[in-house]
């Protein structure tokens, strides 16, 4: 599919600038310019068709829906494929989550929404999918889904409305007044251009943190002898998902960037399960979350809901490199 | 009657947007309104939404969850 991306990096690489392609620096720029390339046109088109689904995705249509059927422990399972396909900035979780608590929501059915959605999102699926392939995506992402799933369940479980902030509870106790809404509907068509241009706007804001990570991977690529870190990381040592969880955490404002140096730690000896737990606690245990977070619950409730999901995240980083 | 315009927000790259194209669309047309940013999320909720930014022009909501184009908030300002 890529082929002739790769083409035209060894033509512009190894002719017109004429480093070699057996020389570090050639096959450092050659990995970043066939790298970049890649991401960027798999970013813009990912990010343009989850724009399509974001514009008519009926959130209210979802909500009722959750809350009217008795699904018989689906709904953590479905709150969490819907957590998936809506690429929600994280400032809407907050809103989101009022809105759904509000509606009559289970309060665990809410947090399996809140888990997946930044989990499996827009960006990290054209990330991976150009770095790792298809294989290592629908393993992403179908984990991201049970990750919500009984993230949710287990939280779902635990009583944990008392933990709430007092306005929030005050909000869900008083009946929902109908909202004063007006926007006309708009052809497809007329909304194609703002679509396009909202891509690319995502697209330009991930941009440095690509271009950056995938300069890091590349120099790395180049220069760090193969099976370097299979001495440290590779053996199996229980004590690896857990570390690169715990450097996950600050990470998030270049999660664009996480990728393609994680996809070098992957060529260079580190499992592939540490490396997804550490994609996943890159943008499921985000600072800038918590602090939002922290206007709706109480930091006793922040805590349990990011030790269950780094639980969860741990668990599954461990399945993984069993399984794979 | 002067228009009151909100744009509610938690400060993500969307919202700062929003303002921008509706500051942008009132100057430029002289339209006599009064632009409130909306940040707090109490206040936010009064609305009920659950996707932002929202721009709310003389108490309803117009648009929501995406950042509109300049013609578009033009066209809802006349």
């Amino acid at each position: 599919m890529f082929n002739w991306l790769q083409n035209f990096s060894d033509w512009l690489i190894y002719e017109v600038v004429g480093w070699g392609a057996n020389t570090k620096l050639g096959s450092a720029f050659n990995f970043f310019v066939y790298d970049t390339l890649k991401i960027l046109i798999l970013l813009f088109f990912i990010v343009f068709l989850m724009g399509i689904v974001n514009g008519y995705f009926p959130i209210e249509k979802l909500k009722n829906y959750l809350n009217r059927k008795k699904l018989y422990g689906l709904e953590y399972f479905f709150s969490s494929i819907f957590g998936a396909i809506t690429p929600f900035c994280s400032c809407s979780s907050v809103p989101l989550f009022i809105g759904f608590v509000q509606g009559g929501i289970p309060l665990g059915v809410t947090f399996s929404f809140l888990i997946t959605s930044p989990l499996v999102n827009e960006a990290a699926i054209a990330l991976f999918l150009g770095m790792f392939g298809i294989k290592a995506t629908l393993i992403y992402v179908i984990s991201g889904v049970l990750l919500g799933t009984i993230g949710g369940w287990i939280l779902g479980k635990l009583n944990l409305q008392p933990l709430l902030s007092d306005w929030v509870k005050k909000l869900i106790d008083t009946k929902k007044h109908q909202e004063i809404y007006k926007e006309k509907e708009r052809t497809f068509y007329q909304r194609l251009p703002e679509i396009t241009r909202a891509a690319w706007d995502i697209v330009k804001s991930v941009l440095i943190y690509v271009i950056i990570g995938i300069a890091i991977g590349a120099t790395m690529h180049s220069y760090v002898p193969e099976n370097f870190f299979n001495q440290y990381l590779g053996g199996g040592q229980w004590w690896t998902v857990p570390l690169a969880v715990i450097f996950a955490v600050p990470m998030y404002a270049n999660a664009a960037g996480i990728v393609p140096i994680i996809q070098v730690f992957v060529a260079k000896g580190v499992p592939l399960g540490t490396a997804i737990a550490f994609m996943m606690a890159t943008v499921g245990l985000s600072i800038p979350e918590a602090t939002l977070l922290k206007k709706v619950m109480s930091l006793k409730l922040i805590a349990i809901f990011f030790g269950v999901v780094t639980f969860a995240i741990l668990i599954s980083g461990y399945l993984f490199n069993i399984l794979l | 009657m002067s228009k009151v315009i909100k744009v509610l927000g938690t400060g993500c790259p969307k919202y700062q947007a929003m303002i921008g194209v509706v500051k942008e669309v009132v100057l430029k047309n002289k339209i006599d309104a009064t632009i409130e940013k909306v940040d707090d999320i109490m206040e936010i909720m009064k609305y009920s939404v659950m996707t932002t930014p929202t721009l709310v022009i003389d108490e309803v909501i117009t648009i929501k969850g995406r950042v509109p184009s300049k013609d578009e908030v033009l066209a809802l300002l006349n």
